[in-house]
């Protein structure tokens, strides 16, 4: 089985977020770059099913040359391979036009990513390489398995449930959790990854639809008001008549 | 310019993100001078659709081929294309539901249109532009986006906008046929399973949520969190730890990678507020922190606060929130 899984390269998850010229831009100062932590569940079960079935898994970035640590991290939890593209991802549509390029001709059996990246939470390139590519998306799938050698049986949230689907190969997914437990490098991946194949190619055309034209933050909260654990109960009142939310 | 919201049913009615966009899109009509019309597809009745109307609805395309009641994507995006080819809408509507943003994305791919999910305002259209403003890093920010394609798609993110309702207006109910076939079914579920959440609402649709977390202490105490919840009308959400220990399953986990919520009233019970967490949770519009540690940090992000614990605190709120009058 020759699968596919996208990773993004984001600002760790406990990172302060800034902007930079007018707010403009991120300010990447400081920020500690991850594997999106979505992305890290397919990446697991792409491998989990790889040692299982045999086959290959290859890594795709659509990113600049500063996302080459994660990647190799990709690798060295077993990844066989990776491809970057080499272009600032300027949004979903343009991101995902590389990956269905890619994909086109590469013939992967399934390709895999995470529901969302947990910086621009757009939550659509996996449809849209679905529809790019003509073959279903099924998404966010918390579950994924094979029936057979051209089937795979999948559960995906849907909001108050979830629903069991079966589709052929090749197809899209996009992962989350409790789909499995993520992998964290061991040294001998660590050292195998050093010589893993990183291929860098350039865009395939595929133009953005969108530009972000500026950033802001939240409003600072007004500051807290504490009640008494002793008179708890007044709290039921204030959130009625002082907040209006009962 | 014309505006199409798509709508969403669920057990017949029309699901409260589903209003909101129709509210939503209708406001965009306006801005633009023109009209929304809405288009449904899925388990909803042509009575519930006639109420649309008060959200400033006037006319709904309503597919009622009975396998549409089960969502698939490729189906609903032929329905919704026929209907925006139909209609020459240039603007799309929808919620940000997983439903929503799937077929918000083919259907972008479809129509080379711009997407921007996660909305929470409506869109500034000076000097040709149109721009709306998204929530993005995890709520920790906000960012505005052009959409400069000609076809413009927008997924409302839930409880963003607060719904005024104009009462007594209903909206026409026209049957309409993208006429779908078997093949548009073949990634078509084989089973779907809706959670028993006790009657209450899905957390995503809740106003109000009640989320326990470590501070619980196990399982067995999770009545206290259900029982509030209960009394309250509420959805019951929880921490990471908390669903990664299998005191709750998965899909009630909230925060950066749990479910993303935004009621109008989010209730932390024994939940230290790691950044993770806030993520999820911050943009709910009044945030209430039950924590035996005055240190704890949720209490920075928190309108109302009490310290103490919660085995003697949430029994208290409990009573108190059954005395109410609803
Ligand atoms: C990549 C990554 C992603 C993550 N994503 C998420 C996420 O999406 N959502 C999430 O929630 N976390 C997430 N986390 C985990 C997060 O960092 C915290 O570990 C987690 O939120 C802590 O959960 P907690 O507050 O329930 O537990 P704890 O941190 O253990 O806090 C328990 C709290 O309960 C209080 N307490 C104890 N006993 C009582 C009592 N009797 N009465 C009242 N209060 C009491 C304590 O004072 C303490 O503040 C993520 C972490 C990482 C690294």
């Amino acid at each position: 089985m020759k699968i596919l899984v996208c990773i993004s390269n984001v600002p760790d998850t406990t990172s302060k977020i800034n902007f930079t010229g007018d707010n403009k831009e991120f300010d990447k100062n400081g920020v500690q770059f991850v594997i999106n932590p979505w992305d890290e569940y397919a990446l697991t079960r792409a491998i989990e099913l790889k040692e299982a079935k045999g086959g290959s898994v290859t890594v795709l970035n659509v990113g600049e040359a500063d996302a080459e640590p994660n990647i190799r991290k990709a690798l060295a939890i077993g990844a066989d391979d990776a491809i970057r593209v080499n272009a600032h991802p300027k949004d979903a549509f343009f991101v995902a036009a590389q990956i269905a390029a890619v994909a086109k001709d590469g013939g992967y059996d399934m390709i895999l990513m995470g529901r969302e990246s947990i910086d621009y939470n757009g939550f659509q390139v996996h449809n849209m390489v679905g529809e790019m590519l003509g073959i279903p998306s099924v998404t966010p799938a918390f579950k994924l398995d094979m029936v057979d050698d051209s089937t795979a049986r999948l559960e995906k949230e849907i909001e108050g449930g979830k629903e069991v689907v079966e589709v052929k190969l090749p197809f899209v997914a996009s992962a989350q959790q409790p789909m499995c437990e993520p992998r964290i490098p061991n040294m001998r991946g660590i050292m195998t990854a050093r010589t893993k194949p990183l291929k860098v190619v350039e865009p395939a055309g595929g133009e953005a639809k969108s530009e972000y034209v500026s950033f802001s933050k939240p409003e600072k909260k007004g500051g807290v008001r504490m009640i008494d654990a002793d008179n708890a109960a007044e709290l039921i009142s204030l959130l009625r008549n002082e907040a209006k939310v009962l | 310019m014309s505006v199409l919201v798509f709508v969403e049913g669920l057990h017949g009615e029309i699901k409260k993100s589903s209003l909101e966009a129709a509210f939503y899109g209708s406001q965009v009509a306006q801005s633009l001078g023109t009209t929304a019309t809405a288009v449904a597809i899925g388990d909803v009745t042509e009575d519930a659709l006639t109420k649309l109307g008060a959200q400033g609805i006037s006319k709904v395309l309503f597919d009622a081929d009975e396998r549409l009641k089960q969502f698939v994507a490729e189906a609903y995006v032929k329905v919704i294309a026929k209907a925006v080819a139909q209609e020459g809408a240039k603007v799309l509507v929808f919620a940000h539901s997983n439903i929503g943003a799937a077929v918000g994305s083919r259907l972008a791919v479809r129509l080379n249109g711009s997407l921007a999910t996660n909305v929470t305002s409506l869109p500034k259209t000076d000097g040709g532009s149109f721009v709306v403003t998204r929530s993005v890093f995890s709520g920790k920010a906000f960012a505005d986006v052009n959409l400069y394609a000609e076809v413009k798609i927008i997924a409302v993110q839930k409880n963003s906008f607060e719904l005024t309702s104009q009462e007594g207006n209903t909206a026409s109910v026209e049957r309409f046929s993208a006429e779908v076939s078997d093949a548009d079914f073949g990634a078509a579920p084989k089973e779907t399973v809706l959670l028993d959440t006790g009657g209450s609402v899905p957390l995503q649709e809740a106003e109000i949520v009640v989320s326990g977390g470590r501070g619980l202490k196990g399982p067995e105490n999770w009545h206290l969190v259900e029982d509030l919840a209960k009394a309250l009308g509420a959805a019951t959400a929880c921490s990471k730890p908390v669903s990664d220990m299998d005191w709750r399953p998965h899909h009630e986990h909230v925060g950066q990678t749990g479910i993303t919520v935004s009621p109008n009233l989010y209730i932390a019970i024994g939940i230290s507020g790691a950044i993770q967490h806030l993520a999820g949770v911050n943009s709910s519009k009044v945030i209430v922190v039950i924590n035996k540690d005055a240190e704890a940090p949720f209490f920075k992000a928190a309108d109302y606060g009490i310290v103490g614990d919660a085995f003697e605190v949430v029994p208290k709120l409990i009573e108190a929130a059954k005395a109410l009058d609803k």
